[in-house]
């Protein structure tokens, strides 16, 4: 499982590389810790999915169309209780506001020369939390104009690895041991926090860190649904003001 | 076949799904028109970003949903400890991080509960 260091300098790869090769090097580079924990959370997705009575096809066309897995989770969950369609789009779409502070912290890596408004559109479908992640990651040690082809060649990779990942969960579903279900659900949040770890660049990714992990909780008890939208603001916003006032200080 | 009573599952799906979640990202795009990768607008989102994801991992161990909340918590808190110690053992190596961790949380659940 290759690891790209905390803050890469440019690779190799990137001298003098076409937006083509850029590409192909996303694809190829994609396949890592994050595509194994992706590839076995989306096959607990398809086994829930079959649970519920989804269709192979139903099932792999919403991981093509959400591309984000609480609102599939919730997506599915709603449909299993029979909701109707403004009850079900209502419960996803709140599962679905983190990805607005996600989307404007990643775009502005991803305009250069030559990126349409259509292509940032298009982009943007691929973002959720681990392609945030590698996103920032990854994308910083790039060359400005190869970043947006290497990122649509590395979603383009997990997007397949995905659908393919949810149909095996949907052929192997109740054939998993409980035990190990409870394996595939536990990779995605020590993934996500080991990560936002090794990607935190300095002091306030670290306070940001510590401050939604201690107050996401409770607000989850005091305001479910809205609970991660208020955490990343009251957490982001003290992170970020602790550290301007640090840098204020002569 | 239909979902929500009425609808053809994929038209249900489509916007439950897709237009419950797309506007949220297209809105990022056009939020994030003028901001420079440089600027500390962004340092905040990025922030307010981080934290979000941190509160979604608490959430995700200390209230889970399906199998894993089947798990007892000790051992679910457990096993997100060893996991972040055997990262920080193995020199801040993440699949060896997302692997300990998931070996003691299926090790307990044979073994010991």
């Amino acid at each position: 499982m290759p690891d790209s260091p905390n803050k890469p300098p440019a690779p190799q790869w990137a001298d003098d590389a076409t937006a083509r090769r850029a590409f192909w090097c996303g694809v190829r580079f994609a396949p890592s810790t994050p595509a194994v924990v992706l590839f076995a959370t989306f096959i607990g997705f398809g086994a829930l999915a079959q649970a519920t009575g989804f269709s192979p096809a139903e099932a792999v066309f919403t991981t093509l169309i959400v591309w984000a897995l609480p609102g599939q989770v919730v997506l599915v969950d709603e449909v299993a209780k029979g909701a109707g369609l403004v009850t079900a789009a209502f419960a996803v779409t709140l599962t679905a506001i983190r990805l607005l502070p996600l989307t404007v912290s990643l775009m502005p890596w991803l305009r250069g020369a030559g990126v349409s408004r259509p292509l940032q559109f298009l982009m943007s479908h691929f973002i959720a939390v681990t392609v945030w992640i590698e996103g920032h990651r990854r994308l910083p040690g790039l060359p400005a104009h190869l970043r947006a082809p290497y990122f649509l060649g590395m979603a383009s990779a997990f997007l397949v690895l995905n659908l393919v990942a949810t149909l095996i969960g949907f052929l192997v579903a109740g054939r998993v041991p409980v035990e190990v279900a409870a394996g595939l659900l536990f990779l995605t949040p020590i993934y996500f926090l080991l990560s936002l770890i090794a990607s935190a660049r300095g002091r306030v990714d670290l306070m940001a860190l510590a401050l939604g992990f201690a107050i996401g909780p409770p607000l989850f008890v005091l305001m479910p649904g809205f609970d991660l939208l208020a955490t990343g603001l009251i957490g982001g916003t003290i992170a970020y003001g602790a550290s301007a006032r640090r840098k204020a200080r002569p | 076949m239909t979902f929500g009573g009425e609808f053809p599952s994929y038209l249900f799906l489509l916007i439950a799904g897709f237009g419950a979640t797309a506007p949220w990202r297209f809105l990022g795009v056009v939020l994030a028109r003028n901001l420079d990768i440089d600027s500390e607008l962004l340092n905040w989102v990025r922030a307010v970003s981080t934290a979000l994801v941190a509160g979604l991992v608490a959430r995700m161990v200390l209230f889970p949903v399906g199998a894993l909340a089947g798990v007892d918590p000790v051992l679910r808190v457990g096993a997100f400890g060893c996991g972040v110690l055997t990262f920080f053992v193995a020199r801040r190596n993440l699949g060896a991080g997302v692997a300990g961790g998931t070996a003691v949380l299926l090790a307990g659940q044979y073994v010991v509960w």
